[in-house]
């Protein structure tokens, strides 16, 4: 089974590095681009068969190590 | 006072700190892998070196903070032993959840090398001794990740518990957005842990313990620990 684990920074923790593309974005002539926010995403192929099973799995994976809580949010989608 | 220093893939100060350990205290630290499941028996002080454990790979620190040594290190610290964290090692203790808060990309997103002044907040605990209040230290810093984030809540309970190690500040020991290298909130170097046997801070007083290098302001650390146990 594959999935999908998005993680982004919360909302008002400031992200310099989403600030930067923002900025070569504008310096590149790329219009209409009013904000930049960085995250990380990670393909994973997971053992369990069942759909429950998996979201288990992936959710404790994110609250252990793929997100820090205290300032990142984390999204699983499973396939 | 007995101390060892965590070894992970990717430190690089773990021979600075030692150096300077074995200044303070006679006696040269047992040096532990990342993998052990146990601290050397007799411990007073477990140091968590700077660095760049496993490359920075996911966050700074995240997966040090999560090897075998740093179960032992937390059950040292919950029976009241010191931990020191120099740079990387404050970030493993972030991440490790000893010290709240988390230490995020530098606000101008430089890398920071430098000579910095500090403000010792407090020169009453176990860490700080040799110090006097308020005096400002040089030290040097080193990171990329330095600028401390934590909660409104939280950042509170720090300033009225006094767990407030460190600030930086300019050469006056005022604390100034100038004299700020990194963002940090309230100037933030370094914090305690609420029983103030824990103590994380970015910059590297083991690198001034040496006229040689053209200063000795970090000694006091390192002989304040060496008179704690």
């Amino acid at each position: 089974m594959k999935a999908r684990v998005t993680v982004t920074l919360k909302s008002g923790v400031l992200d310099p590095q989403g600030k930067a593309i923002e900025g070569a974005l504008r310096s590149l002539g790329v219009e209409g681009v009013a904000s930049v926010r960085q995250g990380k995403v990670f393909d994973v192929e997971l053992a369990a068969a069942d759909r429950a099973g998996a979201e288990a799995t992936l959710k404790a994976a994110c609250e252990k190590l793929l997100a820090n809580v205290i300032v990142e949010n984390y999204r699983i989608e499973v396939a | 006072m007995r101390a060892a220093v965590v070894v992970f893939p990717g430190s690089n100060r773990e021979g600075d700190v030692a150096r300077a350990l074995k200044l303070a205290t006679g006696r040269p630290p047992d040096m532990v892998w990342h993998a052990e499941r146990d601290l050397p028996a007799g411990v007073d002080l477990v140091v968590l070196p700077g660095g760049f454990s496993y490359g920075d790979y996911l966050r700074c620190g995240a997966i040090a903070a999560r090897a075998h040594a740093m179960d032992a290190v937390r059950a040292h610290a919950a029976r009241g032993g010191y931990v020191l964290g120099i740079c990387n090692g404050f970030q493993i203790l972030c991440e490790g959840g000893l010290l709240p808060g988390v230490l995020m990309r530098n606000r101008d997103l430089r890398f920071v090398s430098k000579m910095q002044r500090i403000r010792v907040e407090r020169a009453d605990t176990a860490f700080t001794r040799a110090y006097a209040k308020g005096q400002a230290i040089e030290v040097a810093i080193a990171h990329g990740e330095g600028n401390y984030e934590v909660d409104d809540e939280t950042m509170a309970r720090l300033e009225g518990e006094g767990r407030v190690a460190f600030r930086y500040c300019d050469a006056a020991g005022a604390v100034t957005e100038a004299a700020n290298p990194n963002g940090s909130t309230a100037g933030i170097a370094g914090i305690y842990s609420e029983r103030l046997n824990v103590l994380g801070l970015m910059p590297h007083p083991e690198n001034l313990v040496d006229p040689l290098v053209g200063g000795t302001d970090g000694r006091g650390l390192f002989d304040s620990l060496a008179r704690a146990a």
